[in-house]
């Protein structure tokens, strides 16, 4: 069987008609029990799952997903990938994702092609670019590389821009974080769930956790849509859904859950090679590997758990892409879809046991959990491994909220939360 | 667009509400409150998935109202007045 991805497999097997590819990722029944196990088959549990295995060589886990993995938020988000942010707690887990993702590729023997293709954020007045420099110099004290674009560094990078003197957002400027880019977030998944089941992890999917054991006032497994699974240490990492699984563990999160709207478009031949940000339309926008216009934009911000979104927002959206890209004004829409978002009044993640003993948290990462997939895996690994703290993760832990010490990037980092 | 029943204008489109929190979520009183139900009152949230009741208040007339709403699939049951006992004063 071919396990191993390359370009002489690929050969070998083109030879040998395709006969040889075995599954990228093992389906076993789940077993009674467990050193661990993780809930929520995304990219966040899946990268758990990997890390455990590959840092702290714990491989006897479960992975217990309810429909199929990367069918929630990491199959619904817009692929962006950076690390310009406010606060150095901030830098520091987002910096770490991103290193990460620059490898991920090698690493996992997986293509999540992750492409470094720069991001641009925009400043639509003067007052922006005063906002814009006072961001540019936090980042850099951070250690992340951003620099300030004058107007004439952004028509070099983004020619089809509406540089109109009449455009409703006219541009002065804005932030540049070169290294910051798009993944495809399908293989994100595909290549941690592959590369755990490698390493032993058995990922179960379609099952759902009805009910937590709790012995001793301790969390002792899962009752599951399949039957009891029963662990010392059990990790979830399931973004919009943590309230509900919270409320069956007997306590409750800062968290509110809403729906966020994305969209494509028709394919069309390159035209737009890179990230452009606009915090004053709301809207952001790529384009993907495939030639599709992938734009999103701010919250629908009514409380919901159904994947769909409002009209107003979408409205919104595409009337901002239209004053930043009167260009894209003939484009015919292809899709229009929401994830169920976890928003936390900081607009930082929670990570960290949680007031039940032996269950951990990694949610509350809101509209921006994509990018950090790498580094809540790695994280939530750790406190599963060792049941304690990584430095980086301290900072998060659901503790903040009662003694103040917030880490509020609502207003630091470049795009509405 | 979603029509939600102001209860003192009427059904208006969505746009026009603003989410103000869960029903049911009173100050504490008093001066001897731990920083623990602080944090509660302040951050912790029902955040229920389904039928729930909600604080809403309608921007153009400037009234709160509570409202009675599904998150799932978005249904509105019922819109009412805030009483004293119910939500503060």
């Amino acid at each position: 069987m071919t396990r191993h991805y390359s370009a002489l497999s690929l050969f070998k097997e083109g030879v040998a008609g395709q006969t040889g590819w075995e599954k990228a990722w093992r389906s076993p029944d789940p077993k009674p029990r467990y050193d661990a196990i993780i809930i929520g088959g995304g990219g966040h549990g899946l990268a758990t799952a990997y890390y455990l295995a590959k840092n702290h060589g714990v491989t006897n886990v479960a992975l217990l997903e309810k429909g199929w993995i990367g069918g929630g938020n990491t199959g619904r988000n817009t692929t962006v990938v950076r690390s310009n942010y406010f606060y150095p707690e901030s830098a520091a887990i987002y910096g770490l994702a991103h290193s990460l993702y620059k490898t991920l590729s090698k690493d996992l023997n997986y293509n999540v092609m992750f492409s470094a293709r720069g991001i641009l954020t925009l400043a639509h007045s003067e007052a922006g670019m005063e906002t814009a420099a006072g961001n540019v110099n936090a980042i850099q004290v951070n250690g992340i590389d951003c620099e300030i674009f004058s107007i004439e560094d952004v028509r070099r990078v983004v020619p089809i821009y509406n540089f109109s003197p009449h455009a409703r957002y006219p541009v002065y400027g804005g932030t540049w974080q070169p290294s910051g880019g798009t993944a495809r977030h399908d293989a994100v998944a595909w290549g941690y769930a592959r590369a755990a089941s490698r390493l032993g992890v058995d990922i179960i999917q379609n099952c759902e956790i009805t009910d937590f054991i709790i012995e001793n006032g301790r969390c002792r497994g899962v009752v599951t849509s399949r039957g009891e699974i029963r662990a010392e240490r059990t990790g979830m990492a399931v973004a919009g859904h943590s309230s509900v699984l919270a409320a069956k563990a007997g306590f409750r999160l800062p968290v509110n859950s809403y729906a966020l709207q994305a969209c494509v478009s028709e394919p069309v031949k390159p035209i737009l090679d890179t990230v452009v940000i606009s915090p004053d339309t709301g809207v952001y926008v790529s384009q993907s590997d495939k030639g599709e216009l992938v734009i999103g934009g701010a919250l629908d911000r009514i409380p919901s758990y159904g994947q769909r979104g409002n009209l107003p927002v979408l409205e919104a959206v595409i009337a901002g892409m239209l004053n930043m890209f009167p260009i894209f004004g003939q484009l015919k829409m292809m899709r229009q879809w929401a994830g169920i978002v976890d928003v936390v009044p900081d607009s930082s993640p929670i990570i960290g046991e949680s007031p039940l003993p032996g269950l951990f948290l990694n949610c509350g990462w809101g509209t921006g959990g994509f990018k950090a997939i790498p580094a809540g895996g790695t994280l939530l690994a750790h406190l599963l491994a060792t049941g304690s703290h990584h430095d980086i993760s301290r900072p998060f832990d659901l503790d903040r909220f009662a003694r103040g010490r917030l880490i509020d990037e609502a207003a630091g980092s470049g795009i509405a939360h | 667009m979603q029509l939600f029943p102001c209860p003192f204008c009427g059904p208006r489109e969505e746009s026009e509400f603003h989410y103000g929190g869960e029903a049911g979520n009173l100050r504490p009183d008093g001066g001897d409150v731990t920083a623990e139900r602080w944090a509660g009152y302040l951050h912790m949230r029902d955040n229920p998935k389904g039928p729930g009741r909600e604080i809403w208040v309608h921007l153009t007339c400037g009234e709160f109202f509570a409202m009675s709403r599904d998150s799932v699939n978005h249904k509105v049951s019922g819109s009412s007045t805030l009483g004293k006992s119910e939500h503060g004063a």
